[in-house]
């Protein structure tokens, strides 16, 4: 199966927006290689003709009653925020200055 | 090796015992409360079970408990059994479980300082039934972990041994309610996390089917395979449980509507009661779950029970579930797959801990880099690739496919018995540090337990006697909502060993948790892992 490069850490990192220290990555790729290669076994097994499981329960579409009802208010939902300004949560600016 | 068990402490009691107890009036629920938080007090630095213990929050809880027993005693006999049924009685509650106004931790430095805006469906019924929750335990960061070593606040000692790890990823509950600090335990299991730790702390524990129990307000780790459940120190108190925690709720779209019995209610009183339940029981005895890596005296300890099982009347016949040797990749696929999505939102900006580096991606990076702790790092990583561009159909789609073969199994054995019976955990209680070198060697832990997971089915662990001194489990697995029947066979398995000298014993460490010099479980954890370190540094 996939032999994983140091290149290919750092990349899937980026995509779950995790940052490593160098030696974690190092670190990774040979644990991650090691996990990688016990899935080969799934490999032996024929599964064309099988369709995926996602749920396991048979639960039939519910439908409720389209009514307004209460939810967590503007100060319950903010008071963990790190960072607030008035009643929203604050960031870093995510657009630069237009240029003129 | 124990202590001998006191008959006038009340944390000695068995749940059930002490609601009866606080109805007959003979125990207050402030005694009740009061002695539990005294025990945990005293102890719990050697144990580290508990993450944050409300002294505020229980003791209010026990009084307005006792208002409650004098106001239905002035009303009489028929006000006393309108009272809800854990009234007064202590709960335990894992820390992923949100109770309004508490810290939320789940283990993990990344929602250090959360408090918990709202309560968890299962939170509004354990206070509807008049639960006390005494605090929260420990547990491996976001239920990723087989030992409670990965927990952001430092691993938890087995009252059995404490150089042991308790199991985990439940294994605060577990071990709290091993040593008497609270009858009941509330756990989460995605591919084991309450049926391990019950197994490795001597403790009863439930992993009901999927949709059983709202998981409204739990933090999440893998959807669909995550369920809640209970921990208890008989079946009777897990299944009394049970039937607070479960039933149908709005809130989690794959809770079922589905009738839930008074379980307790319904197990044999008597123990020849019991007994008798067991005759023309077919049992259904895995073959693929005595797996390569199974300490022989725990494999010997699971098929005596298992023969006692038969020699009371069960049928024992042998069963095929050629799938189970691919259970553990393909699980390893699936949970990290999902848990890389759920942990998408620790953004550091809604909740949770925060850091700052420049710009929005920078404050993604550094806070989730900094956040999360090393598992759960390797679960994002091995997810996120698992679902990346070009792996999905190589790796999630396929473990997909292979989870259907693995339910396909059990759906095969259902058709020709009425439940399995197998191992719980290939091993006892293993030391600290042993399993935290090789991730894989961690994730064997968990063989005998999240097939079950895969497939959505209940499995109950059951103590069933000990190796070296060490508690050994018996797992129970059912067809989907089929929970009645595993309290059943507990029940009756209890009954048929009720007079097994094991049954008499406590945890042997119960009394060095008194000892004021005992080392807490991060000193003999880290003494554990200089003493490894310098190992492999000789060789």
């Amino acid at each position: 199966m996939a032999s994983l490069s140091r290149s290919d850490v750092e990349h899937v990192a980026h995509l779950a927006r995790l940052g490593l220290t160098e030696e974690e990555v190092t670190r990774l790729v040979g644990q991650l290689q090691h996990i990688l290669d016990q899935y080969a076994v799934l490999a032996e097994l024929p599964t064309d003709r099988i369709p995926p499981t996602a749920q396991t329960i048979e639960v039939e579409n519910i439908l409720r009653d389209d009514l307004v009802t209460p939810s967590l208010g503007a100060q319950d939902a903010l008071a963990g925020a790190p960072e607030r300004s008035t009643d929203y949560f604050l960031v870093p600016a995510i657009l630069a200055e237009a240029d003129p | 090796m124990t202590a001998a068990v006191s008959t006038t402490d009340p944390t000695r009691l068995r749940a059930h015992e002490m609601a009866r107890a606080l109805r007959a009036g003979q125990l207050s629920a402030r005694e009740l409360t009061e002695a539990h938080l005294g025990l945990i007090e005293r102890q719990d630095r050697a144990m580290n079970a508990w993450s944050f213990v409300d002294r505020e929050g229980a003791v209010e809880a026990a009084t307005q408990a006792d208002e409650r027993f004098d106001g239905a005693r002035r009303a009489g006999p028929e006000g006393l059994d309108a009272l809800p049924p854990l009234l007064g009685v202590p709960v335990a509650l894992k820390d992923l479980v949100l109770q309004r106004g508490r810290p939320a931790t789940a283990g993990s430095r990344i929602l250090q300082g959360f408090v918990s805006p709202y309560d968890a469906h299962i939170t509004e019924r354990l206070a509807a039934a008049g639960a006390v929750v005494l605090g929260r335990t420990n547990m491996d960061e976001f239920a990723m972990g087989s030992s409670t070593e990965f927990s952001a606040w430092g691993p938890t000692g087995n009252p059995w041994d404490l150089g042991r790890v308790p199991g985990g990823s439940s294994g605060g509950s577990a071990a709290a309610v091993a040593a008497f600090h609270a009858p009941l335990g509330i756990g989460t299991d995605t591919g084991g996390s309450i049926r391990q730790p019950a197994a490795l702390t001597g403790t009863v524990g439930l992993k009901p089917t999927y949709g059983r129990v709202s998981r409204y307000g739990i933090v999440a780790f893998a959807s669909s395979l995550d369920q809640i459940g209970p921990f208890g120190r008989d079946v009777r108190d897990a299944a009394m449980l049970l039937s607070v925690l479960a039933g149908r709720d709005e809130r989690d779209s794959t809770s079922a509507d589905i009738p839930v019995p008074d379980y307790a209610a319904e197990l044999p009183q008597s123990d020849e009661e019991g007994a008798a339940s067991l005759h023309g029981v077919r049992l259904g005895l895995p073959r693929q779950y005595f797996v390569a890596g199974m300490e022989p005296d725990v494999e010997a300890r699971v098929r005596e029970a298992v023969d006692v099982l038969g020699q009371c009347g069960a049928e024992i016949v042998e069963v095929d579930l050629p799938h189970t040797d691919y259970g553990l990749a393909t699980y390893y696929i699936i949970a990290p797959a999902e848990a890389s999505a759920n942990l998408a939102r620790y953004d550091g900006i809604r909740y949770g801990s925060a850091a700052r580096d420049g710009d929005v991606l920078g404050d993604y990076l550094a806070t989730r880099g900094g956040g999360f702790g090393t598992e759960v790092k390797r679960r994002i990583m091995l997810g996120t690739y698992a679902l990346s561009a070009g792996y999905y159909d190589a790796y999630y789609l396929k473990a997909q496919k292979v989870r259907t073969l693995i339910k396909r199994d059990f759906d095969r054995a259902f058709e020709s018995v009425d439940a399995l019976v197998a191992p719980t955990s290939p091993t006892v209680a293993f030391p600290f540090g042993a399993r935290l070198s090789d991730p894989v060697s961690m994730y064997l832990s968990d063989a005998c337990t999240l097939p079950v997971n895969m497939a959505g089915l209940p499995g109950l662990s059951v103590p069933c006697g000990l190796s070296n001194g060490l508690p050994v489990g018996l797992q129970f697995i059912g067809a989907a909502w089929d929970e009645r029947r595993l309290f059943r066979l507990g029940r009756a398995y209890e009954a048929i060993t009720a007079s097994a000298d094991w049954r008499a014993l406590e945890p042997a460490d119960l009394p060095a948790l008194d000892d004021p010099s005992t080392p807490s479980p991060a000193e003999r954890s880290s003494a554990g892992r200089a003493a490894l370190d310098s190992a492999a540094a000789a060789v």
